[in-house]
């Protein structure tokens, strides 16, 4: 379906915010975003995958210019993405756009979801008049809504329609590639699949390139060509997601997994109940950074102390762990 | 409904105070007869009766609306736009020029307008209408700016105001399509809330002897003309007050109908 060549890639990105503690406090960093490389190829789905504050969303706002990251680099299809600015910039914001994960939160409550849908070709003077009116319409028949909603507020909508509308607010601008951050994480679960559905047609049809990201590893299993596992800000599985999801090698992958149902009352499950919570991005600890909950036999000093790269475990799998 | 009779109470208002050369019997400042006619109560000829300069007090009252409705308003304009262009600027900005206003805000808002009004007017040789304008709006923005400023910071966070920069949106289109029409609301609700409050402020200031110069009638000079005679002639005193009364009332329930009336999951 898709060559390897990187079409987007993400080298050692690291976003930190900072965090003023107490009333007087100094600021003191939050590690969101650490060493994150990627690389992902034209017309693949990379499910970006991992608990909330893991940095899935600082990561998905850099891609698109939202945040600037501290270090690193972002290059989409030859071009630096960090060193764009005025013309370029919006060149850019053309050719890769991000769907929000609240559908209420991302469309501003005073707009008619029509306007919203048609600002994106105001912004980039893309039709105006009678020509944006339809073109309006045509994205609304494309994302599957009746084109007659666009008087409508967004809150006379239900959140998959308002979804839809995020959707093809974020396609007005003709983009070769979506971020998507949580796209159907605040729907109904019939509903998800709908618009899961309609990301899979909207993907074949105008062949985009999907950055997915998502806590929930069924839904990355239906959409997603790779996957990365992200914990604390870092990358700590990546590859096909046929052999991550099949045979994951990071113990952090392997609990992730377990917890996923299967649909198959035959097979035997052992559920791995992590203990305790993700530590605080403001005191990331030493050594591994899931030491503290890590449930791997083999744990030992080595965990406690050194870091482990993100290794090649098996062909084109990779896991940061020095046991896996 | 409420924003139905705040609207109708302040159209009237307005229209009274258009109207009121054609509507007031006398002239305001006319003393009518010295001898028999001073602090006569109300009657068929003087229905909210005279007072003690022998001034009827209907066409004074009618008068006084001009004046203390013009000031109200302008002063209410000129604070609504100081307000929500520091607020505007503070809640974008961030960071130090944030802090250097909003500090300057806290100043003005822990010290008691009345004072500082007070000492500013006395200033002033002679209090002229627009000095009032001008230090009662000049005084009455640091509560607005700090909600506009509150709003643009929540705004400012919003998704929608995210969507928008990612699509490519200037910060002037963010800024007029995104953040302010979510910040008007508030702001009209104070506005209107507003002019209720400085009518009653302008009052008060003609009661302690700082307002507008006699003979012009303004609401509050008309009290200070009863204050010495509240037991004797309360109908003085009585006849500006409930005025002040009525527009209190109705530009808090206009303010009341528009908050609900602005919000448009309630519409």
């Amino acid at each position: 379906m898709s060559d390897r060549t990187p079409w987007l890639v993400v080298e050692r990105l690291r976003k930190t915010f900072p965090v003023a503690r107490g009333m007087f406090g100094r600021r003191v960093p939050l590690y969101a975003v650490t060493d994150v490389s990627l690389a992902v190829a034209r017309g693949e789905t990379l499910g970006l995958v991992g608990e909330s504050g893991s940095g899935k969303t600082t990561l998905a706002r850099c891609l698109v210019r939202l945040e600037t990251p501290d270090a690193g680099r972002i290059v989409y299809d030859g071009t630096d993405v960090l060193a764009l600015g005025g013309a370029a910039l919006r060149a850019f914001r053309r050719r890769v756009q991000i769907v929000f994960q609240d559908p209420y939160g991302s469309l501003n409550p005073r707009l008619r979801v029509g306007a919203a849908v048609r600002e994106p070709l105001e912004i980039h003077r893309l039709a105006r008049g009678q020509e944006a009116h339809d073109r309006v319409a045509a994205l609304f028949a494309e994302v599957g809504l009746d084109p007659a909603y666009r008087d409508r507020f967004p809150h006379e909508l239900s959140g998959g329609q308002r979804q839809r509308v995020g959707i093809a607010r974020a396609l007005a601008v003709g983009p070769e590639c979506l971020v998507l951050d949580e796209p159907v994480s605040a729907l109904d679960v019939s509903v998800q699949a709908q618009v899961l559905a309609l990301l899979r047609d909207l993907q074949r049809h105008r062949g985009l390139t999907y950055v997915f990201i998502a806590h929930d590893l069924a839904v990355v299993r239906q959409m997603a060509t790779r996957v990365a596992v992200m914990y604390l800000g870092r990358i700590v599985e990546e590859g096909p997601a046929d052999a991550v999801l099949a045979t994951p090698r990071h113990p952090y992958t392997v609990a992730l997994l377990s917890a996923v149902p299967v649909p198959d009352p035959a097979t035997q499950r052992r559920r791995i109940v992590l203990p305790g919570d993700p530590p605080s991005p403001l005191a990331p600890p030493p050594g591994c950074p899931f030491h503290p909950r890590c449930p791997h036999p083999q744990k030992d000093d080595r965990c406690r102390q050194e870091l482990p790269a993100l290794d090649e475990k098996a062909p084109d799998q990779r896991a940061r762990c020095h046991y896996a | 409904m409420r924003i139905r009779l705040g609207l109708a109470l302040v159209l009237a208002l307005v229209a009274l105070a258009l109207f009121a050369p054609l509507l007031a019997p006398y002239p305001p400042a006319a003393q009518l007869d010295l001898e028999t006619l001073r602090n006569v109560p109300p009657s068929v000829a003087h229905p909210f009766g005279t007072d003690p300069y022998s001034r009827d007090l209907l066409s004074r009252v009618l008068h006084g609306a001009r004046l203390s409705l013009t000031i109200a308003l302008l002063a209410v304009a000129l604070a609504v736009t100081v307000g929500t262009a520091i607020g505007l600027a503070s809640g974008w900005a961030g960071g130090l020029a944030d802090t250097v206003l909003m500090r300057l805000v806290d100043a003005g808002l822990a010290v008691p307008k009345i004072f500082i009004v007070l000492v500013v007017l006395a200033l002033w040789e002679k209090v002229t209408v627009v000095a009032l304008i001008a230090i009662l709006g000049g005084t009455g923005w640091f509560g607005v700016s700090r909600i506009v400023r509150a709003e643009v910071r929540a705004a400012r966070d919003r998704e929608y105001v995210a969507a928008a920069r990612a699509l490519g949106a200037s910060a002037r289109r963010v800024v007029l399509r995104h953040v302010l029409p979510n910040v008007a609301a508030p702001v009209i609700v104070i506005a209107a809330m507003g002019v209720g409050q400085v009518v009653l402020l302008e009052a008060g200031l003609a009661y302690l002897g700082v307002g507008v110069p006699q003979p012009t009638p303004s609401w509050g000079n008309i009290i200070a003309d009863g204050q010495h005679l509240l037991l004797t002639a309360p109908w003085v005193a009585t006849s500006a007050g409930l005025a002040v009364v009525v527009t209190v009332l109705a530009f808090s329930l206009l303010g009341d109908g528009l908050r609900e009336h602005l919000d448009p999951r309630t519409r």
